[in-house]
């Protein structure tokens, strides 16, 4: 029940924000298509029990800036190897162990790897991410693990 | 005010773009496939993302905002998958990736 409370009231604030429309024919038709939702979501059984997901934004809070510094970070490294005349790239693969348990961490951590540029991981297998990274430097970044701990502190084992 | 808000948001703008032809560039100048995506990884996150919050800048408080904002957050969740797709799928049609044979101390695979 509290999922589904919580999941009515975020549908509710996004349909507000992105309509803008406060006329009550248009509100109720907004209303109704949320009910739709509800129903949709319910019936695929993606609702979650125990409202347990409300949390995630919130520690997102604090990942998400960490990882938009390690973007711009990772952002300069990548343009300047490719602005060298001389192009000093060392490609080569990795893999990295994740200590994510569930799929939610592994998204995460998977998608936050692609998302800094200089790392793109290639296939996830069990609890390895192969990894290919474009030179030496952003490959010992990511086996120092910083990443993989603040994952784990969104999904709440930390 | 007028003027701290256009300076912050064509700092965004000209970083943004600046980013967008570096990436395109480096689209043609590496060797191979997944050196390229590295180099359309820069277009994807930093160039759109920025440009898009210099456009939020200069939008001020408004409902524009908030779309554009939601704009950046699914493009930051849309284009490492994607990226991730292409990877994936290159790996497993056996392209192989150009590796760097000297001091390959961690290509352990």
């Amino acid at each position: 029940m509290k999922g589904i409370i919580s999941l009515f009231i975020t549908l509710v604030v996004i349909w507000l924000l992105l309509s803008g429309h406060t006329n009550p024919l248009l509100l109720s038709l907004g209303l109704a298509s949320i009910l739709v939702t509800l129903y949709i979501d319910h019936r695929m059984d993606v609702v979650d029990k125990d409202g347990q997901r409300v949390k995630y934004p919130l520690r997102m809070v604090t990942y998400f800036p960490w990882l938009v510094w390690e973007m711009v970070k990772t952002n300069i490294a990548v343009a300047r190897m490719i602005l060298d005349p001389k192009m000093p790239i060392s490609p080569n693969l990795i893999t990295v162990k994740t200590s994510q348990p569930g799929d939610l961490g592994k998204t995460i951590y998977a998608n936050s790897i692609t998302l800094t540029p200089g790392t793109v991981s290639m296939s996830v297998d069990g609890d390895e991410i192969l990894v290919h990274a474009i030179d030496k430097e952003t490959a010992d970044d990511l086996m120092t693990g910083e990443m993989d701990r603040r994952v784990s502190c969104v999904v709440g084992e930390c | 005010m007028q003027l701290v808000t256009d300076i912050l948001s064509w700092f965004f703008l000209l970083s943004g773009g600046f980013a967008v032809i570096v990436g395109s560039f480096g689209l043609m100048r590496f060797p191979d496939f997944y050196t390229r995506l590295h180099a359309a990884g820069i277009t994807d996150t930093f160039g759109a993302a920025a440009i898009l919050i210099g456009l939020s800048v200069q939008a001020g408080l408004s409902l524009v905002t908030v779309k554009l904002v939601l704009i950046t957050l699914f493009i930051l969740l849309t284009s490492p998958t994607s990226t991730h797709a292409l990877a994936k799928s290159a790996l497993h049609g056996q392209l192989k990736p150009l590796l760097k044979e000297d001091g390959g101390a961690s290509s352990n695979t």
